[in-house]
């Protein structure tokens, strides 16, 4: 009796030893490679915990193929060298995929150096998710078959901006203002082709670029709008540089319509609402809270309650359900294999609608929303930041309109 | 043209008046106990943050006279307790540790407010345009800004130069042992001077928190100008900070103003411009386009040709 115990004792005691830390090992790892301190941090910090929200709840449905999905945070500061540094720490302590987004210069780093590691270390691949970084150049020239972007590119955005500034006729004389990196200019460049291309009335009046994140003071730069005669500005500012601007723009009195990327970033709906330019803030983006579409509203709502922000990434979202559909189907966390799911498949977005994953060069295409900041109206459920103000769709693309070609020639393994 | 300089001016006045708010405390605590203080910056996130706190209590008046108050006390605790220990073994050690406090400072803001932008308002009593320039609003606010700001001047300029208790903490400074042997407490002295430097400090984060955004990186994104316009202005003299300010606010905001790149000075004169390279790159560049980075320069220069600054009398 006491010998049957003590074996069932001994057996249950060795399987508790052998079993947790296999179920930890056995964890598949994501290293967030994003700016958590410094200037960047606010932004770092949102981006890291919608990823660990999205985590909890894949791992309250069974987990990755099994796995428990962990979310790593890995401080970049914004730094190229130290982004590199970051990457490498992840890769040595076991982890085989990485997700970083803000930043296109260091979206830029990661991509040449998982490229390169994975030619040299066959059999331990790394994978690269890139969920916001949107140089056109990761998918065009510098692409890689080991990156893959689920946020829509500047130039197809600015296509889907252009394709909606054409239809207003009130839009005359247009002003660029962006800050002075790679993103900055990809944007200003694209403005300035795109419109020209398709309403070659409008006058672009103004093309301004700055250092970023180093200006305190923006009304110089409003006076200069002002002065212009602009009646539209086009921005593709985010972080504290679209908050100031637009601050500056209501302090000066400035009335303008503008049309942004990062209008919804964290303080954006609260510089809208101080500047009190109600609907005239545009944002291109992949997904809206007020959309009506039931399961991404109820998905806002739990994520609201959990996290107390709002969603700013549906991008991730769709990030996230795509790796585990992707291992799912591979039945396997190998990132090989699971690059090869990802490579070409098709998905039911967050918001409702269908993208895919162009096999040519690991872009996202999905439905993209032209949405303005403004009082909401009665079926529309959710404000931002406190405001009272929420985001209204005023435009809606669908994938198959949004498709650019690309000059990717891409290396794939054989 | 006429309009573009009347606004730029007024824009120029207003922000340097902001920078004066901000070095006032720094060029204070430098001219009267020769502390480079590092973490000055930090006060200034800590004033914002403080003024945030309260106003959501009390409101936005009663913060702006408690914040600095109390900001002010943490400053002189930092003296008595930290920096007169630090004191004996030599200004580098006190620049150390003024640059640690500021990491600190920083961590202690980012652990109880986090690191997203607070939603600090311009209280409803000054959320108005005060006047109209070529259709362009000036709200009152930054009328509040100037006032405070040239208020701050001109009471430090007087206590300084005209009282009694600016003539002893002069002599503080230069002959410490003659003051304390005349009954003075010295070290008390300092440690009112610390916490008066940073309450205005303080002041300046109350008052920039609504215009500007109040977050956690707000310390690390102005800590470098203020040295700018310390060092320019002269260090430790109080007038040369105020020009020095006045100085880079105008600077700043005409080079904004102003689209002429190298290419557009020389073509007219025959000189072509390089076809490609990085050479490509400088010629196409705006002033405008410098504008921000133009103060680090005006620095640059002024340490070249006049080390000692605008009005500084600290000659070697």
């Amino acid at each position: 009796m006491i010998s049957r115990f003590t074996t069932a004792f001994c057996a249950l005691a060795a399987f508790v030893v052998v079993a947790l830390p296999a179920a930890a090992e056995d964890s598949v790892k994501i290293a967030y490679v994003d700016p958590l301190s410094g200037g960047g941090a606010s932004i770092g910090e949102v981006g890291l915990k919608t990823f660990q929200y999205l985590a909890d709840s894949v791992n309250a449905n069974g987990g990755v193929v099994g796995h428990k999905l962990e979310i790593v945070a890995y401080d970049n500061k914004l730094n190229a060298q130290e982004t590199l540094l970051q990457v490498q720490k992840a890769i040595d302590s076991g982890v085989r995929f990485i997700t970083q987004g803000n930043g296109s210069a260091f979206a830029a780093a990661i991509e040449d150096f998982v490229t390169k590691y994975n030619e040299r270390n066959p059999g331990k691949e790394v994978l690269f998710f890139n969920y916001a970084a949107v140089d056109p150049v990761l998918t065009n020239d510098k692409c890689s078959y080991w990156h893959f972007r689920w946020d829509a590119n500047s130039d197809i955005k600015m296509a889907a901006l252009t394709n909606y500034m054409k239809t207003r006729s009130n839009v005359k004389k247009v002003y660029l203002i962006n800050q002075d990196y790679s993103f900055g200019q990809s944007v200003r460049k694209g403005a300035r082709e795109m419109l020209g291309a398709k309403r070659p009335d409008v006058e672009i009046v103004g093309d301004e670029v700055h250092p970023l994140l180093k200006v305190t003071d923006f009304s110089p730069y409003i006076a200069k709008i002002k002065a212009s005669g602009a009646d539209s500005v086009i921005t593709g500012n985010w972080g504290q540089d679209f908050a100031l601007l637009l601050k500056a723009a209501a302090d000066a009195g400035l009335q303008v319509d503008w049309y942004t990327y990062y209008a919804g970033g964290t303080g954006g709906p609260t510089a809208i609402k101080q500047a009190n330019l109600a609907d005239r803030v545009y944002q291109i983006s992949e997904g809206l809270p007020n959309e009506p579409y039931a399961p991404a509203q109820e998905f806002e709502k739990a994520f609201r309650a959990k996290t107390g922000v709002s969603l700013f990434y549906p991008r991730a979202v769709n990030e996230i359900g795509m790796f585990v559909k992707a291992a799912k189907e591979a039945n396997s966390v190998d990132p090989v294999k699971v690059a090869a799911k990802l490579d070409g498949m098709k998905f039911t977005v967050d918001n409702g609608g269908e993208g895919f994953m162009r096999t040519d060069d690991h872009q996202f295409f999905q439905p993209m929303y032209i949405a303005n900041l403004g009082p909401l109206d009665k079926n529309q459920p959710f404000e931002e930041e406190g405001t009272g103000w929420g985001w209204k769709v005023t435009g809606k693309i669908d994938a198959q309109d949004t498709l650019l070609p690309t000059s990717c020639k891409m290396n794939r393994p054989s | 043209m006429l309009e573009l300089v009347t606004i730029s001016t007024l824009n120029g006045v207003l922000y340097g008046m902001l920078l004066f708010l901000m070095a006032s405390g720094l060029t204070l605590i430098f001219s009267m106990m020769g502390v480079l203080n590092f973490a000055h910056a930090s006060f200034y996130m800590l004033g914002a943050f403080f003024g945030f706190q309260i106003s959501q209590f009390v409101g936005f008046w009663p913060a702006f006279f408690i914040a600095p108050v109390l900001v002010g006390g943490i400053g002189a605790l930092v003296e008595r307790y930290g920096l007169r220990r630090v004191h004996k073994h030599g200004p580098v050690a006190e620049l150390l540790f003024t640059f640690g406090l500021a990491f600190v400072i920083v961590e202690i803001v980012q652990m109880i407010w986090g690191k997203g932008p607070a939603d600090y308002r311009v209280p409803p009593s000054l959320n108005f345009s005060a006047f109209t320039a070529f259709s362009t609003n000036y709200p009152a606010y930054k009328m509040f800004e100037l006032l405070t700001a040239i208020a701050i001047f001109a009471v430090l300029l007087m206590l300084l130069t005209r009282t009694r208790i600016g003539l002893i903490i002069q002599a503080s400074l230069t002959h410490p042992h003659m003051v304390a042997m005349l009954g003075h407490n010295v070290p008390r002295i300092f440690m009112l001077v610390f916490g008066v430097g940073t309450g205005l400090a303080a002041v300046a984060g109350v008052i920039a928190g609504p215009a500007l955004v109040t977050q956690s990186n707000m310390a690390g994104s102005l800590g470098p100008i203020l040295f700018v316009v310390v060092v320019v202005g002269g260090l430790g003299s109080l007038f040369g900070a105020f020009l020095a300010s006045l100085l880079i606010g105008l600077v700043q905001t005409f080079a904004v103003s102003v689209n002429l790149s190298i290419a557009d000075v020389l073509q007219p004169l025959g000189v072509a411009a390089p076809s490609g390279g990085a050479l490509f790159d400088i010629w196409n560049v705006t002033v405008a386009q410098i504008a921000p980075i133009i103060p680090y320069l005006l620095l640059v220069l002024i340490l070249i040709f006049r080390p000692t600054g605008l009005m500084g009398t600290r000659e070697q």
